[in-house]
């Protein structure tokens, strides 16, 4: 049997793309891509290859799938990097060999084909969780005229949202943070950085910092919440399939219900 | 104090809005124009009521004050209640602020008629007016056309918001008679028609000359309200059916009629809410709009009715089954999407997926499909329907009795009043 060799990169896409031109280049046919702190505990016995990222070699690796299967496949093979769900990378090394392969072409329409499968199964997941925060972001107004959001999502989806809230808040300087991955997006009304606050505004601070009218709209929002719901029609069973409980913590139309 | 009074005031006219069912902000693209706010598109559900209803808009009334007295309405003139008005200024705020902080996707301002239809409409566009030209708001505005209200009004609304509606309230004329008797459908017709004509110009302009003004991009649509005055599914779809093509509505709304007073004409207090048979009529409205179907394989003189207890196409497919099973490897598109249990998305993917060999029940599965549904009604590689010959009350017997439906506990509570 072939030896199976475990390449371990930096964790970011720009370096899990390094590491798939990597498995080209150095001709691993059993590879097995992780994230360094993951790839310490890894196969004992395999291989090691220690990756460096590399923004050329990962740019041939997106182009190369671009223009074999097209924009929209190559945005799937992101959202479910995106995922950080265990073993995702092995999925991606694979599905891109298969796209590069001779009859790669249309694959991913494939539904029929395991892997196809799983990734789309896997951006439906990214996708819901992605479109669920543009919903359930909820902006606080500071004094400094800086609207700020914490979100907590089970994926990585922020990069997601990004371009949506650009587009919609293009006139009021806003951040939203992460607080699970501890990084932030900072938009300053002419572009978005990102941002690492070492520490974050407690509950208080926000609080305090809040302008005067925030509690006026915090509370308006809330009554309006109650007043328009009809309870001749209440049905709790398709409330909690459309909000699940864990995302009512920053939803303050749920707080003390 | 003032922040006292707009809390009392937004609570009083949320309430009174919350019978229009619809909170829909989708069908326009409005773009974010000049660095300005907002936009449409996106069609984003920020929250949920309590009965698992989206919540879109900030959807309100300008005030509850009205010179009519439609039986159906909480706001009717004889009702004795708690009246409000917001002044213009009140809901540009709210509207900005609330869309600032990410609560909503825009506005749906109706209103109760005070003084006449002209003084109400002229409000309601000036908010709107003021939204877009002062604030550069680009988000949603839907604006309820008052009946009755001056062509330049209805001009102007068409200018300022995405989707505008004049509700039918109730789907038969005589019905709308016995109700409100101070209203009559042409009252309905006449804007709805104007709105139309519009509409139609403006896209042809459009083609022609790009800078035209965009004039209600997401179209009109309506509402009725279902079981307040006895009519069949049958009269329901065909109202609808009519307005869908005569005044090319992008969405009529059906809303389950909610008892609000003692009023011998309408179901009394207490009544249950038909939130199943609405539910239906979105199903079959669907039906007509996506899946390829004619209203009357959905009701007909023989089945004025909507079944309660299974979905309209199992119904159709129950009364059809000479055109089952659907071979899923070879049946045409427009054959798969008519199989009861696949939807839409599943019949595409199944139409996408074949062409790489033969589809079995495990990967009709996989792409989401539930066998216990599809199985009486198709073959596929290796499957071979064995119960599809079955009488069809044993097929529905079956799937019920396999199937959780999603009201079952609503549908029961309703049946234990038999
Ligand atoms: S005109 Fe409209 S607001 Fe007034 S009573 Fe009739 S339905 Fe209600």
């Amino acid at each position: 049997m072939q030896q199976r060799t475990t390449l371990s990169y930096d964790g970011s896409w720009v370096g899990l793309l390094t590491a798939i031109f990597e498995v080209y280049e150095y001709k691993f046919d059993a590879a097995s891509i992780q994230q360094m702190a993951q790839a310490d505990q890894g196969d004992l016995f395999g291989a090691r290859h220690e990756v460096h990222t590399d923004h050329a070699k990962a740019e041939r690796v997106k182009k190369g799938v671009i223009n074999r299967v097209g924009k929209k496949d190559f945005q799937e093979l992101y959202a479910a990097y995106l995922s950080e769900l265990q073993g995702v990378e092995d999925l991606i090394l694979r599905l891109v060999r298969n796209y590069l392969a001779p009859d790669g072409v249309g694959l991913s329409q494939n539904y029929g084909h395991e892997d196809v499968l799983r990734i789309k199964q896997i951006n439906k997941s990214v996708s819901r969780e992605r479109h669920r925060f543009k919903a359930f972001v909820r902006f606080r107004k500071l004094s400094d005229e800086l609207f700020f959001a914490k979100i907590d999502p089970d994926f990585n989806i922020l990069p997601l949202i990004i371009p949506h809230f650009r587009d919609r808040y293009a006139d009021q300087s806003w951040v939203i943070y992460d607080i699970k991955r501890d990084y932030g997006a900072y938009y300053n009304q002419s572009e978005v950085v990102e941002i690492h606050l070492s520490d974050l505004p407690s509950e208080r601070e926000i609080m305090e910092r809040g302008e005067d009218k925030e509690a006026l709209y915090d509370e308006l929002w809330r009554r309006y919440f109650r007043s328009t719901n009809i309870t001749e029609r209440k049905n709790t069973k398709l409330h909690l399939q459309h909000v699940p409980k864990r995302y009512w913590k920053y939803l303050n139309e749920k707080f003390d219900l | 104090m003032a922040d006292d009074r707009i809390k009392e005031k937004l609570e009083i006219l949320a309430d009174a809005a919350k019978y229009d069912v619809s909170c829909s902000s989708s069908g326009s693209d409005r773009k974010n124009k000049k660095g300005g706010l907002g936009n449409t598109g996106a069609g984003i559900c920020h929250t949920y009521t309590e009965d698992g209803r989206c919540v879109s808009l900030l959807k309100i009334l300008l005030t509850n004050h009205c010179i009519f007295d439609c039986a159906y309405c909480v706001s009717r003139r004889s009702n004795d209640i708690k009246r409000a008005a917001f002044t213009v200024q009140e809901v540009v705020d709210l509207t900005i602020n609330f869309y600032r902080r990410n609560y909503i996707e825009g506005l749906f301002l109706s209103s109760g008629i005070f003084k006449n239809a002209d003084y109400t409409m002229e409000r309601l566009v000036l908010i709107a007016k003021k939204l877009r030209q002062e604030h550069n708001f680009n988000g949603y505005i839907h604006l309820k056309t008052i009946p009755g209200a001056s062509d330049d009004l209805l001009n102007e609304a068409g200018l300022y918001a995405d989707r505008l509606s004049v509700n039918l309230e109730i789907p038969t004329e005589t019905g709308l008679k016995l109700l409100a008797p101070e209203k009559n459908r042409k009252d309905m017709d006449v804007p709805m028609d104007y709105l139309k004509n519009q509409i139609i110009r403006t896209k042809e302009e459009k083609k022609i000359f790009r800078s035209t003004p965009k004039f209600a991009p997401a179209g009109q649509s309506t509402q009725m309200i279902i079981g307040a005055s006895g009519e069949s599914d049958m009269h329901i779809m065909k109202t609808a059916d009519h307005y869908y093509t005569e005044y090319n509505l992008k969405r009529v709304y059906y809303s389950g009629y909610i008892p609000i007073s003692n009023d011998k004409r309408l179901p009394g207090l207490g009544s249950d809410v038909p939130v199943i048979r609405e539910n239906r009529l979105y199903q079959s409205d669907w039906l007509l709009r996506f899946y390829g179907f004619k209203r009357d394989e959905i009701v007909n003189e023989r089945h004025p009715n909507l079944d309660l207890d299974i979905d309209p196409k199992l119904g159709w497919a129950l009364r059809n089954l000479d055109q089952f099973p659907v071979d899923i490897n070879r049946a045409p598109y427009e054959s798969i999407v008519r199989v009861p249990g696949i939807g839409v998305t599943s019949a595409k993917k199944i139409v996408a997926a074949r062409r790489f060999g033969a589809l079995r029940m495990e990967h009709l599965q996989k792409i989401g499909i539930s066998a216990n549904k599809v199985r009486y009604f198709i073959s596929c590689q290796g499957f071979v329907p064995l119960m599809s010959d079955r009488p069809a009350e044993m097929i529905k017997h079956y799937i019920l009795a396999a199937s959780h439906t999603k009201y079952k506990k609503v549908f029961n509570q309703q049946l234990t009043l038999f």
